[in-house]
């Protein structure tokens, strides 16, 4: 491979900011290359210009940003100098992108062949026969069974899996030289990543495309990468072939970077001990129901015979992938929805049917921390607003309030002077910590925490995490952890329960869960782990 | 579909209903007595007694109201006390003026507004933009009547292009018919042009933010097919459900358009009637009006599922 001329040259590329924002340069004089049957991928964490860099190659930046200086030479032409209608020629016909949402990135009121035609129709003389037999052969290269049907269907109709599968197909239908893929398996389940993963390998090799692969997972890097370049605010810290970085990084950001990615093996823990039952979920069911008169009548069972227990101290798990009902039940036990039926026991007593102003006394003794800590705090109100609102409400004074605001900053780690700021003015994991110090003040007996560091990037999700299990051991609070991630419940679980459409399929201790499991379903998904055979949580800092 | 359309057509009889109670009610509890206006004012009060015998004025409010809705069920409206005639030929009569009407308003509204509220959102922040902001501000803020005064000044008085006032039956001659109708379809037209230029940029600015007209673009595609295709056809419930309200409140307007330009339409006819106390013909007009509401919120419920394959019913 080494010699070949690269497909893709990026050479000192430089993009301006617009003035005002927080750094001069989104892209600071970066170079690196991608070669013919070649994966590269580029990491970062969010805010590093990683996309950036990859809308610079199609020339799809937003008109805020400007390239101000460097070459990005695809087969030897600067893509940076070319005119718009030349980018247009050179788009899916020599260089395609694949992108992070599949569903919103698809045309919601098109089919899926409509949209595949479009690309066809607009760069070949194909007739509507030719073109209607290629999108069919596509989608088979793509590994879709039923083409005709997918052609026909609407994005809506389809899986997560299936719709970046159309991505793929439309982005390689006119067999490009390079492929530009904007983290292309984020939004999608970890089973179906696994999938999609394999599919850009294929096709790489199948049609000899060089790929860019843009992601902020170590994980999907050590699966799929040939070489990898690290940036971050902009620059390039490191470039090199994927096996030397991940295991000799040279640089102290990228050595950071991946000791933050927990391992997949479960770290040795003290056993909780059989402390007292703070939540006790015996069979919990919930059923959606919509339509009515004017419209059909659908149900949906998102849990069923759910029963779970959580002890004083310790943290339940619940994963599971998307639409496994792990959110359901967690709001069940908040009862921020009703469920249908079951028991919930919070100390004993059942508040599955509680009406609201029994229910009253129940809501201080169960808190919740919700995914994205950007949405989750009123944007107008300080976080002293925030944080004594809870505690007011069920009676304390206003200094007394206060008093416990500014400790529990304390314990989470801002200061006293974080109380008049607003919420924009944080970053997401310092918003995630007022979001924790907000339950905390309501002196929790149980803790639901549903996907905490999902938003969050690895290095500020390891300090969330550190934090999650700081306050429960400091306070002996019964956690529940809802998440997708099995490398995130490794590192923070004392039991797991594996969710499938709605259902626990597997429930137990995470060593035992994660080292041999027993359920068919949790194979599969710990199979399924990107980059599962590198040891991450081994290397160290330093 | 099928069941959907027949569902929300039986739904539409308890609202009808409803509106007759509601009519029948508000014009008995009013002040103002219809055998007065009939008999003039040099009639006695027993020639008023005999015209209210006559119209069944006199019997109960209950039994009036059985009579009526009982004849309504047949598909009989009455007949005007006012114009001598039965009220179904009187709207019959005049409902092709007001029709063309409506339909030339519309058509000229959505060919006008649309674009410009495309081309507005395409050229964001830049004086085209500002232009149709402008004008659309404009367009909100002017009475239809005076609008309607200065474009007969313009154009019929001082240029002489077109007729003043008037309407010409389109079997008479397309001709004269389109001329004596830009007039009026022009005047009605501003605010609708205004609103719907004013939504169509707003949804167009929504849409182009979309992911998918990145993808559209990653793809190679011209700016005017993202434009129209990826662009326009998913902005379109918003601007389908303002053009679906203007067509129902078109009938306000074209009360005043009618009378400004002496069109001999169901504008015209229903404030004749309210003026005249005409029960029967006020009676009718109104669940008219209410029926063509429903049918019109039944064809904007079809034109979503038409552009947007996600909404089942």
């Amino acid at each position: 491979m080494d010699g070949e001329t690269p497909i893709l040259d990026v050479r000192g590329l430089t993009i301006a900011l617009p003035a005002g924002a927080d750094r001069r340069l989104a892209v600071d004089a970066v170079s690196f290359t991608v070669r013919p049957r070649e994966i590269v991928c580029l990491v970062g964490e969010s805010g590093s210009g990683k996309s950036v860099t990859g809308f610079s190659v199609m020339g799809l930046l937003p008109k805020t940003l400007r390239a101000t200086g460097g070459q990005v030479l695809l087969a030897g032409e600067d893509m940076l100098q070319a005119t718009p209608q030349r980018l247009r020629e050179l788009r899916c016909t020599r260089m395609s992108m694949v992108f992070q949402e599949p569903m919103t990135a698809l045309n919601p009121v098109m089919t899926c062949g409509e949209q595949i035609d479009e690309v066809l129709r607009a760069h070949t003389t194909l007739d509507a026969p030719a073109r209607q037999r290629r999108i069919v052969d596509l989608l088979g290269r793509v590994r879709m069974t039923e083409p005709e049907r997918m052609a026909a269907a609407y994005p809506h109709q389809l899986s997560g899996g299936q719709r970046q599968r159309i991505m793929i197909a439309m982005a390689v239908a006119l067999e490009p030289a390079l492929i530009i893929a904007d983290e292309p398996t984020t939004a999608l389940d970890v089973t179906t990543q696994a999938q999609i993963l394999e599919l850009i390998k294929d096709i790489q090799r199948q049609f000899a495309t060089g790929v860019l692969f843009i992601t902020h997972d170590f994980g999907v890097v050590a699966e799929i990468a040939h070489r990898v370049a690290v940036m971050r605010h902009g620059r390039l810290v490191e470039f090199g072939p994927a096996a030397d970085v991940l295991s000799h990084p040279r640089e102290a950001y990228t050595r950071m970077l991946i000791a933050a990615v927990p391992g997949m093996a479960p770290p040795a823990r003290a056993p909780a001990g059989l402390k007292d039952e703070v939540l006790r979920v015996d069979r919990l069911a919930k059923t959606y129901e919509t339509g009515g008169w004017l419209g059909r009548k659908r149900s949906v069972n998102a849990a069923a015979g759910v029963s779970l227990c959580v002890r004083r101290g310790e943290t339940l798990g619940i994963v599971g992938e998307s639409g496994s009902g792990k959110s359901t039940v967690a709001r069940c036990v908040a009862r921020l929805v009703d469920p249908s039926a079951g028991r919930i026991l919070i100390g004993g007593q059942d508040i599955a049917r509680l009406a609201a102003g029994a229910l009253r006394p129940f809501r201080r003794k169960v808190q919740v921390i919700f995914q994205d800590p950007y949405r989750s705090l009123n944007p107008r109100r300080t976080i002293r607003q925030s944080m004594v609102e809870g505690p007011m409400n069920y009676g304390l004074g206003a200094v007394p309030a206060l008093e416990r605001a500014t400790a529990l900053l304390d314990l989470v780690g801002l200061e006293a002077g974080a109380l008049d700021r607003y919420p924009h003015q944080f970053s997401g994991g310092q918003r995630q910590r007022i979001c924790i110090a907000r339950a905390l003040a309501m002196e929790p007996e149980l803790l639901i925490a549903d996907e905490p560091v999902s938003a969050l990037d690895v290095s500020v999700q390891a300090q969330v995490l550190d934090l999650i299990e700081d306050v429960r051991r400091r306070l002996d609070l019964a956690i529940l952890f809802i998440t997708h991630d099995l490398r995130v419940a490794a590192r923070v679980c004392d039991r797991v329960a594996v969710m499938r459409r709605g259902e626990v399929v597997e429930e137990g201790l995470i060593e035992a869960v994660f080292l041999e499991p027993r359920h068919e379903y949790t194979r599969a998904l710990l199979a399924a782990a990107p980059g599962k055979d590198w040891q991450f949580g081994a290397l160290a800092a330093g | 579909m099928l069941a959907f359309i027949a569902r929300r057509l039986l739904a539409t009889i308890p609202v009808l209903a409803m509106v007759a109670v509601f009519v029948f009610l508000m014009l008995r509890l009013t002040p103002g007595d219809p055998a007065a206006i009939i008999a003039g004012d040099n009639a006695n009060s027993q020639q008023v007694a005999e015209i209210r015998s006559k119209l069944g004025l006199d019997q109960p409010l209950l039994s009036q109201f059985a009579i009526w809705s009982a004849r309504i069920l047949r598909g009989d409206f009455g007949e005007s006390f006012f114009f001598k005639k039965t009220v179904t030929d009187l709207i019959v009569q005049r409902l092709e003026p007001t029709l063309a009407l409506a339909i030339a308003t519309i058509l000229l509204s959505v060919l006008v507004a649309v674009p410009l509220g495309v081309i507005a959102a395409y050229r964001h922040e830049s004086w085209i933009d500002r232009g149709v902001m402008a004008l659309s501000v404009f367009g909100f803020s002017v009475p239809v009547f005076v609008i309607g005064y200065l474009l007969i000044y313009v154009f019929a008085i001082e240029l002489g292009w077109l007729p003043v006032q008037g309407y010409r039956p389109i079997a008479g001659g397309f001709g004269p018919f389109i001329e004596r109708l830009i007039l009026p379809a022009c005047t009605l037209s501003v605010i609708y042009i205004a609103l719907i230029a004013r939504i169509t940029r707003a949804s167009m600015l929504e849409v182009m933010n979309e992911d998918y007209i990145r993808t559209a673009r990653a793809k190679g595609l011209g700016e005017a097919t993202i434009l129209i295709r990826h662009g326009l056809r998913t902005a379109a419930i918003p601007i389908v459900t303002v053009i679906g309200i203007g067509i129902a409140l078109l009938i306000g307007g074209v009360v005043v358009t009618e009378s400004v330009y002496g069109i001999p339409g169901i504008g015209r006819l229903t404030v004749d009637a309210v003026l005249a106390r005409d029960y029967p013909t006020i009676q009718a007009v109104v669940l008219l009006f209410s029926f063509v509401y429903v049918l019109v919120n039944l064809a904007i419920d079809l034109a979503y599922v038409f552009l947007d394959p996600r909404i089942r019913y």
